[in-house]
Order: structure tokens, then C-alpha cells, then sequence
């Protein structure tokens, strides 16, 4: 093709001044890879297609089904039943033949995301869940990629880049900093409801965030939160700074995300994990058991009454290693929250491990305490 | 002194509206206060913004600020 004849259909952003065909070119040579190419996904790969990005991969194991056409605007009824990563990629292909696309029909989990990921310079997560929406996380802040978030909820969607570093400041921060911990909730999205234009808007952002950052025109939301209601029109932006205490827990290293448990870290633990004040005392009359006090130093009353250990949510991570590999574990706190969030790390770390949160925590052993008397 | 206090997601389904005024002296205090009145905020996970910037510790409340609590969302 001409020098001019490449542009040719790029034309009416090409003849931006703040863009041109510098910035063209600079889309032509990067690799940007979406995870999900479901109703955020769908969107930004046809505006990342479209603007002539060099090459997309797409990340999808699912089959389309009828409630997805809601919103997942790539597909048609009739490909009902079909791979979503292969059916995206042969729209955008129809799209721009110009780009290179690659497909990867596989869910993204420890074992290959680095591996998927590396040989892309950005990442954008269209995911429909916490552990990829970590996972996806984790891996590019040990990778050194920008990752363009968004996600939705009913009327309500976020937009945001992490892990890129703000020039002007030098911060840069990542999914973790702004939710160190993931909710404890059970219920998938696909139980939750969600307006179909609204995946369409965040995921339009979520490309246009992409194409400034690979060109520098413009300001990325970098360490930003963008949230958007589509039902007032509403956004509020607010910036997000590195977290340095919150106890997260983060791999640190390969082999620390290899062996992260991704699924266990945002899945409310189960009921059997889960403690009464009344198994609690059996527990420690019949049983040698480690218990932790997951409080910060400061925090009262003391527990006199029972030998533990005080390992706070703020070095928590730190202390695991320090724990007795034998006995089983009881974590307490005061109102039975921040142990589970002590379980999920303590279980997303060691596998296998006997431990129980306490329900209620000290205010409802208190209780059972006073009733007894 | 009066606060702003404005909520997304869950928590608005929670506190009923989205957009409210509070008293409170910081973002502990505020938080306490919040989940006393509303239980349901005990198990949610949220970041809380003081005049549009994300805190990671208890933060002073002055007459006029805005605090923001965002929940995450998993949709997409």
C-alpha cells in the first residue's frame, strides 16, 4: 500500500491536528489485549479495531448466549451458541482487515496470564468478576503493563487506568490501592442486572483511554476512578494514591502469583469456616488451637483470657510465615469482618490450612460471655 | 458542621439515596456512624474519597467536604 493509501481510512483522525499520522503510526505498532469479550469487550474492540490498532488479542472462553445480545453488540442472534473470542475476532476482522487479531479461547487464570500477557503492551479488562479482575491486577503491575479498568453495575459504571505512571507526579497506582480486599459476596454479575447501553458507554471509554495513552493526545484517567450513573448523566472522578498500609496482598514475585488463589481470595469463605462463640468454647476446651487476634495494637479490650497472638490486618501478610504450621487456627476481631478478610489472605496463601474466623468476633463472644454468667 | 456525602453502587441501594448530608468529625467516625444506622454496610468493601481523593487512613472532616464511599463493581 501508498504511504498515503495507509491512512487513507484512518482520514477523519488522521486530519486532527493534535493527531495526525504520528499518532496513527503509534497505533499501528501496539498491541492491546482484552480480556473478556463480552459487553465492555465488544465495545472497545470495535473502536480499537476500527481506529486501526496493530494488533488486538482477545481473551474470551465463554459461548455467546440470547441475554448477552442485550449489550454484547459484536454478536448476531443466529451465532447464538458460538465461541466468543473466535466470533469477536471475525467481526473486527470484517471491520479493519488491516489489523492483526489474535484469538485465545481460554479463561485467564494464573497459569497463563503472564504468559498471555507479556507479549502485549496494554491490557484492558472487559472481566465479569473479582478474582480475574485481581488476577488481571496482580499480573500487570509484575509485568509493567497499563491496565484500563472498567466495570458495571446496574445504572453505574468505573473507569480508570492503573499501573501507569503519572509523569507530572511519578505515582503510580494500581487496582489494589483503591479495594485492597475484594467484597465478600457470592452473587455473579450475570445475577445482577445491568442497562445495556451502560457497558457500552464504559467500554467506549475504557478504547478511548487506550488510544490516549498510546498516543499522548489528551489526559488518561491515570490513577483516577471515574464513576458514571446513567441515569442522572452523572460522572465524579477521584484520584487514587499508592496504600501502603492496608495489609494487601499482592504476589510480589512469578512464583508468588503462580501459586495465588485467585478464586478463594474473592469468594466468601464457607459457612464451615466460619466460627460460633459456642463451637469457639467447646474448640478451646478440648483442643491445642493458635489464636490470632487480627485487631491493631491499639485496639481494646485486651483478650486476657485465652493465649493469642495480636498479628493486625496492617502486617498481617508479613506475619503468616511466623504462624505455627500445626495446630488449627481461630481468628478474631471485633466484629468478625476483618478476620474473614484475615481467612481469605490466611486460605489464598496456604491452601489446606484448618482456620476459622469467629462469628461476631469479640462483641459476640462478649455477649455469649454475659449470657452465660 | 455539615458534610456531603454522596454513595454509588450497593451502597446506595443501602442508604437509600445517593446524595446526603452527614456530621462527622473524620472518616472513622463517619464510617462507624454509617454502619451503626445501616448494618448492611458491614459487609461491603468500599473506598472512601474526601474531596475527590481516595484515603488510606482516617482522615479530618471540615464543614463543606465531600465524601464520596465507591464500592467496586464486577459487571462487564
Amino acid at each position: 500500500m501508498s504511504k498515503e493509501g495507509k491512512y487513507n481510512r484512518y482520514q477523519r483522525q488522521v486530519i486532527l491536528n493534535e493527531f495526525g499520522t504520528v499518532s496513527q503510526d503509534k497505533l499501528f505498532s501496539v498491541k492491546v489485549l482484552v480480556i473478556g469479550a463480552g459487553g465492555l469487550g465488544c465495545p472497545a474492540l470495535q473502536y480499537l479495531a476500527a481506529a486501526g490498532v496493530g494488533q488486538i488479542g482477545i481473551v474470551d472462553f465463554d459461548i455467546i448466549s440470547l441475554t448477552n445480545l442485550q449489550r454484547q453488540v459484536l454478536y448476531a442472534t443466529e451465532e447464538v451458541g458460538r465461541g466468543k473470542a473466535e466470533t469477536a475476532a471475525k467481526k473486527i476482522r470484517a471491520l479493519n482487515p488491516e489489523i492483526k487479531v489474535e484469538v485465545f479461547n481460554t479463561r485467564i487464570q494464573n497459569s497463563n496470564a503472564l504468559e498471555l500477557i507479556s507479549p502485549y503492551d496494554i491490557v484492558l479488562d472487559g472481566s465479569d468478576n473479582f478474582a480475574t479482575r485481581y488476577l488481571l491486577n496482580d499480573a500487570c503491575v509484575l509485568l509493567n503493563k497499563p491496565l484500563i479498568y472498567g466495570a458495571v453495575f446496574q445504572f453505574e459504571g468505573q473507569v480508570g487506568v492503573f499501573n501507569l505512571e503519572d509523569k507530572l507526579t511519578q505515582i503510580k497506582a494500581n487496582y489494589r490501592d483503591l479495594f485492597p480486599l475484594p467484597p465478600l459476596e457470592k452473587l455473579s454479575c450475570n445475577e445482577i442486572g445491568v442497562i445495556g447501553v451502560l457497558p457500552g458507554i464504559i467500554g467506549v471509554m475504557q478504547a478511548a483511554e487506550t488510544i490516549k495513552i498510546v498516543t499522548g493526545v489528551g489526559m488518561p484517567s491515570t490513577n483516577k476512578i471515574i464513576s458514571y450513573n446513567v441515569l442522572n448523566n452523572r460522572f465524579y472522578e477521584v484520584e487514587i494514591v499508592p496504600n501502603e498500609n492496608m495489609g494487601s496482598v499482592m504476589p510480589k514475585s512469578k512464583a508468588e502469583f503462580l501459586k495465588f488463589d485467585y478464586e478463594c481470595f474473592c469468594s466468601a469463605p464457607p459457612i464451615n469456616e466460619q466460627i460460633t462463640p459456642e463451637d469457639f468454647y467447646e474448640l478451646l476446651k478440648n483442643e491445642k488451637i493458635t489464636v490470632i487476634d487480627v485487631r491493631e495494637m491499639d485496639e481494646l479490650p485486651l483478650i486476657s483470657w485465652v493465649e493469642n497472638i495480636n498479628l493486625p490486618m496492617s502486617e498481617f501478610e508479613s506475619g503468616i510465615k511466623s504462624i505455627s504450621r500445626t495446630s488449627k487456627i481461630v481468628l478474631i476481631c471485633q466484629s468478625g469482618k476483618r478476620s474473614l478478610a484475615a481467612l481469605q489472605i490466611l486460605k489464598s496463601k496456604n491452601p489446606g490450612r484448618e482456620v476459622f474466623s469467629l462469628i461476631g468476633g469479640l462483641d459476640a463472644w462478649e455477649k455469649k460471655r454475659e449470657n452465660s454468667v | 458542621m455539615a458534610i456531603k456525602l454522596l454513595t454509588f453502587g450497593q451502597i446506595t441501594e443501602i442508604i437509600g439515596q445517593s446524595e446526603s448530608t452527614v456530621n462527622a468529625m473524620d472518616s472513622d467516625a463517619l464510617k462507624a456512624q454509617l454502619i451503626m444506622q445501616f448494618p448492611g454496610l458491614k459487609d461491603l468493601q468500599f473506598a472512601i474519597a474526601v474531596n475527590k481523593y481516595v484515603i488510606n487512613e482516617n482522615t479530618g472532616l471540615k464543614d463543606g467536604d465531600t465524601v464520596a464511599l465507591l464500592p467496586p463493581f464486577s459487571g462487564g
